[in-house]
């Protein structure tokens, strides 16, 4: 087996310096009814070349993004990586390390996460970022667990323009721990619904900006009411592209960010893994979940970084630790602070520019269509239309014909009374072509 | 004695200087080594390196939404970025460069075939809500993975979902959480067990979902107290939470006395799985009556580490309690693959969702990639190289160094205490900042908790008996010498380090996260 080293001959050698006589030896604790003699049922050692091809043959069975005209958005999205991203994070020692437990051996790992920190802090707008939690869903559960802390309070009131999944992932983990959540009705603009829900229990009002539909939002007057009531503002973004474009959450008054970073230096992947970004005002880092990475000298006065105030941490508090969570988001954090260091300010705000150009075409080719209602008033680079059609038969339609025309609203939730409502995103790697594919085949299919 | 010159007077051999001198250098450069700066001072402030269109779209149609303050994030020309962190990367160990023994953590050999194969556009490039008409080979991926899983725990189902070990732990937890409430036992069962020796997210879990934690005592032998777990189960018991192999590298031989012993009193037994790579292809965990595990894909199958994640933790489940896996899962209805995404029909006792989407797809591919490469017998071939490879360890160092637990056999981790430091001035801590300067990543130190300066290491499968000897006469060469008292090889430790030892206390004292404007620059008057 071409990745374990050991030769029989070794196998013999050590075994003799163990002292004894056959591996089985080694695993004399295991109780005599739980062993097993035969190999599994499950196929034997294979090639390179055969696993290449038996993986390869399944990867044809899907439609990449890159190779239709693609219109998917709502909390994952299709950008240009630079190659270089992709160069950097294979390099050995960024793939192949661990958690930066050893600091004097690890300074580029721990660079990289306060570099990642600082960036994030800057693009919220927040005044301290952690270095990343799994995703932006589980990043939001996060947020309603802290500010339930902060406050001592244990309500959480959810805009209902928050994305679906990010709201049963989070309702799923805190209901077990008793925090009650209030959902306002799904609706494309009506973020302030969450005011007069506002009472004395309640820990934060979470809202999404732009939000599942794309209606971009200004939670400044959401802010306040809630910090007068005693409350906490949780703003979620899913694409932090748009953060080159619009007022950051830090700029509204938000006292915690719970973001998806994948859209910048992390490709689709189908869901996952892509990279938390959680972020927050100073006094609150203490009550922060996961790992913070912080500047020190060392013993020759030299600038390095530690992992740091991880008392808060479970391997140290175990169970009065402030979350669970052991690991980071490591790689795709080194993807996402590579991708930002190239674009710098200048990149991201005419990435972010270009963005909302390309959506507002699409906007307008799709407007033009008979039928077709675009209900989302102000938007970054993703937008909802009322269809007069069911949107996911829409949807199937033009995928047979080889266009992926957005997301339907009732693949996030069945039942809300919107099976006739698409969502549709345009980035940077949608061409005008495109678009006008995109406009006949949604015609074609009305 | 004069040099050796060539034709044109260039020495061709070092000039014959007798010195063990070592000035420093005048620039504080090193050599390979590079000092490198953060991106933020690097004056990048304008910079791009990316050539992007400029768009006719200004945001004007946004008004007061658009963002008009600075944002504060600098960049870097392709040239700088690639050096930038190249230069970073050399500071850093890793299991390509030298054995990585870090305990309970698996660091293993990553085959790069893995790396290929998840960036196979079919695989890369697939949205997590295209149709699922568009996604039928991720969808049989999925399905082959949760096969090899199932069949290699001998469990029945597998939730995939989970992003990591600890998001796992949280998985099982809410099954069994909503297996005693569906059997209305929920109110009365607020107590999971949890042995002294386990991983920190175990009780931190558990208390996360809200259970009362108490914890089991440990034998004199390194396993559960069986005796004082029967004492402690009861009907106002959840679960236990217990890890085997165990974090001292041992295998719970009452593993089916505990299983019996909790199914008896009601509970659930959820086993963490950071220690399948031990077992694999050997041992089910299914047979020993676990009715959930996790499985750290990046331990036991090798997906990259990452400098700290991504991981992925699926866990698999008893008949017990399957029914209550969260959403979603792949089913293979006769005409194709199909996402189960919702708590209705099929799925109506989902305990609920974990995570926006399905899981750490990218960490699928690879895990399948690895599993397929190795086989069953592959597998079970690691099992027992990783076991061989420990006890090898354990028996060439145990006459330099104490081990914890001398008496039989170790799993897959060689466990050694403080014992035979005594007297030597040199602290565990000491010792592992010796390792460096000898090219090694150290060991897992000060843990398990119930060994007093404890070095776990676990060398895993994929480390040659080379290797293995080389690490071995590091490791008593380092015994040697601090028993002879070269204290000052180990109290400054490391030496030969991009850095020397850092200054945790300060660090958490006045937290410095971020960089910040330095005062008195021009930036910060803007």
């Amino acid at each position: 087996m071409r990745y374990l080293p050991l030769t029989p001959d070794d196998r013999t050698a050590m075994l003799a310096a163990i002292g004894a006589k056959s591996v089985d030896d080694l695993f004399v604790d295991v109780p005599a009814a739980a062993r097993r003699d035969g190999f599994v049922d499950l196929p034997r050692v294979a090639g390179e070349l055969e696993v290449e091809r038996a993986l390869s043959a399944l990867a044809a069975k899907n439609t990449p993004a890159g190779s239709v005209p693609f219109f998917c958005g709502a909390g994952a999205y299709k950008h240009h990586v630079p190659a270089t991203v992709d160069h950097i994070i294979q390099r050995s020692e960024f793939l192949t390390s661990y958690t930066p437990y050893q600091p004097e051996i690890a300074q580029g790992t721990l660079q990289v996460l306060f570099e990642f920190q600082s960036q994030v802090a800057a693009l919220t707008g927040m005044d301290v970022a952690n270095a990343s939690l799994y995703d932006g869903s589980t990043a939001m559960a996060e947020a309603v667990q802290m500010a339930c802390r902060v406050t001592r309070r244990n309500k959480a009131v959810i805009s209902g323009g928050v994305h679906p999944h990010y709201v049963r992932s989070t309702e799923t983990v805190v209901h077990a721990v008793g925090i009650e959540t209030v959902r306002q009705q799904i609706a494309v603009d009506a973020e302030a619904d969450v005011i007069p829900a506002i009472d004395k229990d309640t820990a934060c009002v979470v809202v999404q900006t732009p939000n599942v539909f794309g209606t971009a939002t200004d939670v400044a007057k959401i802010a306040e009411a809630a910090q007068a009531a005693g409350a906490l503002l949780v703003v979620v973004v899913t694409e932090a592209v748009s953060l080159g474009l619009l007022k950051s959450p830090g700029e509204m008054g938000a006292d915690i960010v719970a973001a998806e970073g994948q859209s910048i230096g992390n490709a689709l992947n189908f869901g996952g893994p892509y990279v938390g970004l959680f972020a927050c005002r100073e006094k609150l880092v203490r009550q922060m979940p996961g790992r913070l990475c912080g500047e020190t000298v060392d013993a020759d006065g030299e600038r390095g970084f530690v992992l740091t105030l991880s008392t808060r941490e479970q391997h140290i508090r175990r169970d009065k630790a402030t979350s669970n969570i052991c690991t980071n988001s490591g790689l795709c954090c080194l993807a996402f602070s590579i991708h930002m260091s190239l674009l710098g300010e200048a990149g991201l705000r005419r990435l972010a520019r270009l963005n909302h150009q390309q959506a507002l075409k699409v906007r307008d080719a799709v407007a033009a269509l008979p039928g077709v209602e675009v209900l989302t008033p102000r938007f970054f680079n993703e937008f909802a239309v009322r269809l007069p059609v069911n949107a996911a038969e829409a949807v199937e339609r033009m995928a047979e014909g080889g266009v992926l025309g957005g997301v339907p609203f009732s693949r996030l939730e069945p039942g809300a009374g919107m099976d006739d409502v698409l969502l549709i995103c345009a980035t940077e790697v949608t061409s005008d072509d495109d678009i006008a594919i995109l406009a006949k085949a949604l015609g074609a299919v009305l | 004695m004069s040099s050796t010159m060539n034709t044109v007077g260039r020495p061709t051999a070092p000039n014959p200087v007798d010195h063990d001198y070592k000035h420093p250098t005048l620039t504080g450069g090193r050599g390979l080594l590079q000092d490198e700066k953060l991106i933020f001072e690097l004056d990048g402030w304008d910079k791009t390196g990316v050539d992007l269109p400029e768009p006719s779209a200004d945001g004007s149609d946004l008004g007061d939404l658009a963002r008009a303050a600075p944002i504060g994030l600098p960049g870097l020309s392709e040239p700088e970025a690639m050096r930038h962190y190249v230069r970073l990367s050399q500071k850093n160990h890793a299991i390509d460069l030298a054995l990585y023994p870090l305990g309970s953590c698996t660091m293993k050999h990553n085959p790069r075939l893995n790396e290929k194969m998840a960036r196979i556009p079919g695989f890369s490039d697939i949205h997590p809500l295209q149709p699922q008409s568009t996604v039928q080979g991720a969808l049989e991926l999925m399905d082959q993975l949760a096969h090899w899983l199932k069949t290699l725990t001998g469990m029945p189902a597998v939730a995939l979902s989970p992003k990591a070990g600890a998001h796992g732990e949280l998985c099982g937890l809410m099954a069994i959480r909503a297996a005693h409430q569906a059997k209305g036992e929920h109110t009365q069962r607020r107590k999971v067990l949890v042995p002294t020796s386990a991983h920190g997210t175990n009780p931190a879990t558990a208390a996360f979902v809200g259970y009362q934690v108490v914890e089991v005592a440990q034998t004199d032998d390194g396993r559960v107290d069986v005796a004082d777990l029967a004492a402690k189960l009861g009907p106002d018991v959840a679960a236990i939470m217990v890890t085997n192999p165990n974090t001292c590298g041992l295998f719970e031989r009452d593993i089916l006395e505990i299983s019996r012993l909790t199914h008896e009193a009601g509970a659930y037994f959820y086993c963490d799985g950071a220690n399948f790579n031990a077992i694999v292809g050997r041992v089910r965990p299914g047979d020993l009556g676990v009715d959930a595990m996790h499985i750290n894909l990046h331990k036991t199958f090798s997906t990259p580490h990452g400098g700290g994640g991504p991981g992925a933790g699926p866990v698999v489940l008893s008949e017990a309690l399957a029914p209550f896996a969260p959403a979603p899962w792949v089913v293979d209805d006769g005409k194709g693959f199909k996402l189960v995404e919702f708590e209705e029909g099929e799925a109506d006792q989902a305990f609920g969702r974990l995570c926006a989407f399905h899981g750490q797809m990218g960490m699928y591919v690879r895990a399948l990639s690895y599993m397929m490469s190795h086989g069953s017998d592959g597998l079970r071939q690691v099992a027992e190289d990783a076991v061989l490879n420990a006890n090898y360890i354990k028996a060439r160092l145990s006459d330099v160094m104490s081990a914890a637990f001398p008496d039989g056999p170790c799993m897959h981790e060689a466990l050694f205490d403080d014992e035979w430091l005594k007297g030597t001035e040199v602290t565990t801590l000491d010792f592992a900042k010796a390792m460096i300067d000898e090219g090694f990543h150290p060991m897992t130190m000060y843990f398990p908790l119930v060994v007093h300066g404890a070095m776990l290491i676990e060398p895993t499968e994929t480390e040659s008996k080379q290797e293995l000897d080389r690490f071995i006469e590091a490791l008593r060469a380092l015994a040697g010498a601090a028993k002879a008292g070269d204290v000052e090889r180990f109290k400054g430790a490391p030496f030969h380090a991009p850095l020397r030892r850092l200054d945790e206390t300060r660090a958490a004292r006045a937290p410095r996260l971020r960089w910040t404007v330095p005062e008195g620059s021009n930036r910060a008057a803007e």
